[in-house]
Formats: C-alpha cells, structure tokens, sequence
C-alpha cells in the first residue's frame, strides 16, 4: 500500500458515529444492591431457592418470567416487604451500600424511603394532588410551605405530569386517570429522594398509550435512580431495561444485559420463554 | 396509508425508539456516503492510472465492511427490543436489505480498483476508457440518487433511479460490442480488452444494486414491492390509491 493511502486508510472514524445504546457489561457498572445466597419460605413452601444478583447503579434491571416464579417475591425483598407477610422466612444477604439491609440495626422506615415501591395499580391517597405528593415529606417532619412547594413541583416535573395538573393541585387525585395516578404514585415515591425504585407491574393496568408515557418516564429517571421493575410483558422487558434476569420456579435462570438476552439468550429455558416455547 | 414522509420516524411517544430509527438511518447513508466515494475514485483511478487512489478504494472496503456489520446489528436490535410495527417495520426491513446491496457496490468498487492497479501496471492506456468514465459517471449518479430518494423519502426519485438502469444496460450492451470489435482487430489486446470489460461488468452490476436500493426506498415509503416487475407496472403502483 502506497503512502498516501495509508494515511488516510479509513475514510471516516466509526468509533464516532454515535450510538443510541451503548453496550453494556456488567463488569463495568457499579453495583447499587447485591443479593448474597437468597433464600425464602412461606411457611413450608420454598418460594426462592439461593438467588444471587447484583443488581447495577443508575440501570433499569427487569425480573422476567411466567407467574409464580417468584419474581415479585424478590421485589419486595429489597425494601422488606415480606416481612409484612405472616410465616415469611428469610435467609442469606441482600446488601444496599454494603449494609445489610435484614441486620437488626436497620430502620425500615429508613430503608423504605430509601428504596420506594410502586405498584401494579395505582394507590394514590384519598387526598388532593398536592397532599399526595408532599405526604412522604410531611411523615418526615417537613412542614415549611416553600421546601414544599419546591418538592412537589419538582417531583411532579420528574414524573413528568407537572403540565397536565399544575392548574388542579387541589382537586382530588381519585378523579386523576389510571396512566395519570401510577405516574403521581411514582411522583409521591421520588419526591422522598430515594435511591432505587422498585416498580411491580407499573403499566399492567394501564391504556397502551399510557404504558409508553410510563415506560418513557422510566427511561428519564434512570438516569438518577437504579430502577428495578417485575413485568410480565417481555416486551416491555425489552424496551426499557438496560438488565434482564430470567426467573423460573424460584431460581434465576439468567442475567444478563437486555441486548444480549432478548437477541442471543445462552440458556435453554431462557430462549423457550421469551419465544412464546414455553409450555 | 398515511402519508409517511422523512420525519415520520420521529414521532413516537418513545424518545428512545425515535433516536434508535433515526440512528438507523443516519448510518446507512454513512455507509452510502463511503460506497458513493468509493464507486467515483474507483473509476478515477483506473482512468487516471493512479494506483494510489486504488489503493484507497480497497482500504474503504474495511470500512464499508465493518458499517454492514454494525448496521445489521442495530437492525437486530431494533427488532428484538421494539417490535416495530407498519412504517417502522418498513424502515427496518429496507435498511436491512439495502446494507446488503451497499456491500455488494463496495466489493464491485474494490474489483474495478484491482483492475486499476492491474492495468497501470502494464502501461499503454488500452482501448475502452471512454466507455467506462462514461458508464462509471451514470452509475455513480444512480448511487448518488437512491440514497437521496432514501433520505428524502422520495419515491418518485427512486423510480427515476429505476428507470436509469434499463439505459446504463443499454450503454454496457453498446460498449461490449464495440471491445469485441476492438479485440477481433488487434488480438494482441485481448487480455488489456477483458480487464476492461471486467470494469464495466463491475459497473454495469453497480447500477444493479442503486436500482436494488431504489427498489427499497418505494418499498419503504408506499408500501409497495416493486421489485421483479417492470418499471411501467411500477410506476403505477406507486401512483394507485389503496
């Protein structure tokens, strides 16, 4: 090859055309909350059998599988929520900041703001727009009317429905839509600040269109929160998160980044389940 | 139908899908841009002699190799993560198919370069030159244009783009003959004479594929598969109402 070619062998740099997804790799993430050696009981059942999963900062992680895997029941570890349950027993780890968050000296209170929950249907309070939002600040003790207003305008803004109600902050959030009152659920949620959002079914409920202002919302508050979100659509899966884990009967089958999985899965059971083979 | 037009894919509720559809198809005419330049300097060189040139042409090759390879993958991606569906579907498919016919246009490039490099090297300009800068320009415009019909959404331009490559057949029939003629004179030729019917062989397929890609383009915007029907029956389909 001449000279002149070689100084010019490539006509444009393709490391700079931009990329909408990056690849990801889970070696590279820091690690928002890490499950050690899991395992659960209801009574006699085991419902998960030694789960073990790091689950990455400012990533949107998603819990795949049929119903009955366990996939909620996982969920809802991470802010103790099970222990509401009646013959719910627990052991192994499962650390947030490398605390364990089961370790007696943990307030769930605490634990709670920090790792908020929103569920399959909406729950807002029978109170008005505003109130819902600011309830979690007011539990804490915030009463100033200006930290107030400041919270819930932002929190409102984060959940990206500041515009369709700024004008009715007093009216009634029972008179809000469904797609309207999940997204002031999960406006309530953020306005406490917390680190991670888990998300059960968010959009099951809700209207396509409402679905896909849900999922775009999750999209923007990755970027300052780690999301983990159960679903039973594999689409939506597949969508918004940037992690999959497959479970099946209590264990988890695999994880791995969304590209990887729902493109080129390496296991079996996995491949079955998201190709409609399983049975 | 709707009418969809270049800015059809920016619309979704999903900013996400949107920048995944627009990212698409700012790399296919990345990849179009580097096959356009690649097709021009190809016939360049072998016209000029100028082997430096040729050898740029192949190093393109790479690139033009590894965009194919990461466009596919975007469309993959696309397609497992979004499930697109009507017009987006259409877009996805096209430009996975158009990826294929850009490759193609760059491997062709590359044979011309070779032969650039081949026929420098013996000297003596041979016979047949005017052909292939005259065949090369058409070709090449037929490349400029589909992909601007791709990036317009224009299906109209794609047509015309179809309707050039019956005449660029035509001129590649006219210019064999006329090699024939010059090797039956002059045997002493023959071999100079084929590498240049080789080019033309390469062109002549160039304009095959802008013809291809054009195809897609109508495919994409109205809907409609053109391909393996004549331009005549073409061009109603794209102006017959559904």
């Amino acid at each position: 090859m001449t000279e002149a070619a070689q100084t010019k062998t490539h006509a444009i740099d393709i490391s700079s055309l931009g990329r909408v997804s990056e690849a990801l790799n889970l070696e590279n993430e820091k690690i928002s909350l890490e499950i050690k050696d899991l395992k659960l009981s209801y009574g006699e059942k085991e419902a998960l059998h030694g789960i073990n999963l790091r689950i990455p900062q400012k990533r949107v992680t998603s819990f795949i599988g049929p119903s009955g895997c366990g996939k909620s029941t996982l969920l809802r570890c991470f802010n103790r929520m099970n222990d509401l349950v009646d013959g719910c027993n627990i052991n192994g780890q499962v650390l947030l900041d490398d605390q364990n968050i089961y370790d007696r000296k943990v307030d769930v209170a605490e634990l709670r703001r920090r790792v908020g929950m929103v569920f399959q249907k909406p729950n807002p309070f029978p109170k008005s727009i505003y109130e819902n939002v600011a309830y979690g600040l007011r539990i804490q003790g915030i009463n100033k009317k200006r930290v107030l207003d400041e919270t819930v305008e932002w929190a409102l803004r984060s959940a990206a429905l500041w515009d369709e109600v700024k004008d009715r902050l007093d009216e009634s959030a029972l008179g809000m839509s469904g797609g309207q009152q999940q997204r002031l659920v999960i406006a309530r949620t953020v306005a406490v600040k917390p680190e991670v959002l888990l998300l059960d079914e968010p959009a099951s409920a809700l209207d396509p269109l409402s679905t896909l202002k849900i999922e775009e919302l999750i999209h923007e508050l990755k970027n300052d929160y780690t999301i983990v979100i159960v679903t039973h659509n594999m689409q939506q899966a597949a969508r918004v998160s940037d992690y999959t884990a497959f479970m099946y009967m209590g264990d988890m089958v695999e994880f791995g980044s969304t590209n990887e999985l729902f493109t080129n899965p390496s296991k079996k059971q996995t491949e079955d389940y998201i190709t409609g083979r399983y049975g | 139908m709707g009418v969809i037009t270049k800015d059809s894919h920016k619309q979704h509720i999903s900013q996400q899908f949107n920048s995944e559809l627009s990212e698409l198809k700012n790399h296919l005419l990345v990849m179009g841009g580097v096959v356009e330049k690649q097709v021009a300097e190809a016939v360049d060189a072998l016209v000029k002699g100028d082997t430096a040139l040729a050898d740029l042409v192949l190093a393109r090759d790479e690139d033009v190799n590894r965009l194919e390879l990461m466009i596919d993958e975007e469309c993959t991606q696309v397609i497992a993560k979004r499930q697109p569906t009507a017009s987006d579907l259409r877009l996805v498919m096209s430009v996975a198919k158009m990826v294929s016919d850009l490759e193609r246009m760059g491997d062709e490039a590359s044979k011309v370069a070779k032969m650039a490099i081949v026929l420098s090297e013996e000297g003596e300009s041979p016979r047949g030159y005017v052909e292939v800068r005259h065949i090369g320009e058409h070709v090449s415009r037929m490349v400029r244009d589909s992909l601007d019909a791709f990036a317009r959404f224009d299906a109209n331009k794609a047509l015309s783009v179809m309707k050039e490559d019956k005449s660029v057949d035509n001129e590649y029939k006219t210019a064999t003959r006329s090699l024939v003629t010059f090797m039956m004179e002059d045997p002493r030729s023959i071999s100079q004479v084929l590498s240049v019917m080789w080019v033309l062989r390469a062109l002549e397929r160039i304009g095959d594929h802008a013809c291809n890609v054009a195809e897609h383009v109508i495919y994409m915007v109205k809907g409609k598969d053109v391909r393996h029907i004549s331009v005549e029956l073409a061009e109603k389909a794209i102006e017959g109402k559904r």
